[in-house]
């Protein structure tokens, strides 16, 4: 028994959900009211896990009058977003604004290049069409390839490799969507002095799997230290509605459903989480191997895949540089 | 060193050192470990290969077996054209 005690296993990611809370709770009070000056929280809602358990953290620690939600939907937002989002505000009994972003999104042709980007490589693309980004899967390569799938009106679906260029033209444009839904945010901030949370969790922030300036910029991040497993737990601990903690991550940002492991973790969350545990702590593979029921070389792999998305990663955390400091400009606290 | 090696190397000089002709890149060493190359850096290097030596690469050629070092591009390239290799254009 013994020596099984520090064995590997998920159980290293359970949290004490009441005094974790409290933490966070506490956390929330003393950045908003003291070293922001603010006087509440703006937190876009998007029917998902993160934001859902943000918001319910935000109202525990500055009670629901102080705490504002935002829905953002826009042409290619899931119906169930604004629908379990707007469940979620009338439980908390925040006030929520509704800001449908779709007439930005086609002032900035945030559809019209991200169309032109696809007939690069599938010249019979319109907008009649769907589609979503995809990553080929670490199984069948150590290079993860990037793929369009889209499905014309009549519903047949293909899956294209895309070229650097038109990879990168799609992921730019879509990137409207993350920038105009944290403008917004911070209009709502500036109109009312609130702040304005970011509601990454520890996979999105440790791997970068957010937009600079979009979904990445906020005041504070509340849950950016919790595993993905993590914030369910505490989902569980705070009441947030079973619909939404039963709903699949996604991404919510093409036209195609689109899980978030498609589209860039390698794995669905709960054996992310622990293969991140793992590689943050310097675990041997062949022990997280043997707790996900894995191979040693798949996560070798995931390994890999990691210290790839840090690399990337690295330039999405970086503040501005400059050729100096200066120090009158440095905020301590 | 043969003419595709060398354009392989120019091309690992210009476009993933960003022309720092100081690092030396050994034939070996392996582009993702090294960082050298991510995601996006495979999707251009394969508009390198199609567009410089007229190969088509499929989905089944992206492995690192092939890509992930300039000798395996070297070999790739070979192996993909030998009209160009026998030429050693």
């Amino acid at each position: 028994m013994g020596e099984n005690r520090n064995k590997f296993s998920p159980d290293h990611l359970r949290l004490d959900a009441s005094a974790e809370a409290e933490r966070i709770v506490s956390f929330i009070r003393d950045a908003v009211f003291t070293r922001l000056k603010r006087k509440g929280m703006v937190v876009g809602l998007s029917g998902g896990i993160d934001s859902s358990t943000v918001v319910a953290l935000a109202v525990r620690a500055l009670g629901a009058d102080r705490v504002i939600g935002l829905f953002m939907p826009e042409s290619d937002s899931s119906d169930d977003s604004l629908r379990l989002g707007q469940l979620l505000a009338k439980e908390l009994g925040i006030k929520t604004f509704t800001e449908d972003i779709s007439g930005i999104l086609r002032g900035a042709d945030c559809y019209r290049r991200r169309d032109e980007a696809i007939r690069t490589v599938v010249p019979e693309y319109h907008s009649g069409y769907k589609s979503k980004l995809v990553l080929s899967s670490l199984d069948s390569s150590e290079f993860r390839i990037s793929y369009v799938v889209v499905e014309s009106p009549e519903g047949e679906q293909r899956k294209v490799r895309l070229t650097a260029e038109a990879f990168l033209a799609l992921v730019a444009a879509t990137n409207f969507k993350q920038r105009t839904r944290k403008m917004m945010e911070y209009y709502y901030a500036d109109r009312f002095l609130y702040a304005v949370a970011g509601t990454p969790n520890r996979l999105e922030y440790d791997l970068g799997f957010f937009v600079k300036n979009g979904d990445g910029s906020a005041d504070i991040k509340p849950i950016a230290h919790l595993y993905k497993s993590q914030v369910y737990q505490l989902a569980g601990y705070l009441g947030v509605p079973q619909e939404i903690v039963n709903r699949p991550p996604t991404t919510d940002t093409y036209s195609l459903p689109q899980s978030q492991e498609e589209f860039y973790f390698s794995l669905p969350y709960d054996k992310m989480d622990l293969c991140l545990y793992g590689k943050t702590h310097r675990l041997p593979a062949s022990e997280v191997a043997e707790a996900l029921g894995m191979s040693e070389a798949q996560v070798e792999r995931v390994y890999r895949d990691i210290d790839a998305k840090r690399a990337v990663a690295r330039y999405l955390h970086m503040e501005p540089l400059l050729i100096e400091p200066i120090k009158e400009a440095v905020v301590d606290f | 060193m043969t003419p595709i090696e060398a354009r392989v190397r120019q091309y690992v000089t210009d476009r993933l050192l960003f022309g720092r002709s100081d690092v030396v890149v050994e034939g070996d060493t392996s582009f993702l470990e090294s960082g050298l190359i991510d995601s996006t850096g495979v999707l251009e290097l394969v508009a390198f290969l199609e567009e410089n030596f007229k190969v088509k690469v499929e989905d089944e050629d992206l492995i690192p077996a092939n890509l992930d070092s300039i000798n395996a591009l070297t070999r790739f390239i070979q192996a993909k054209s030998p009209a160009l290799a026998d030429s050693r254009a």
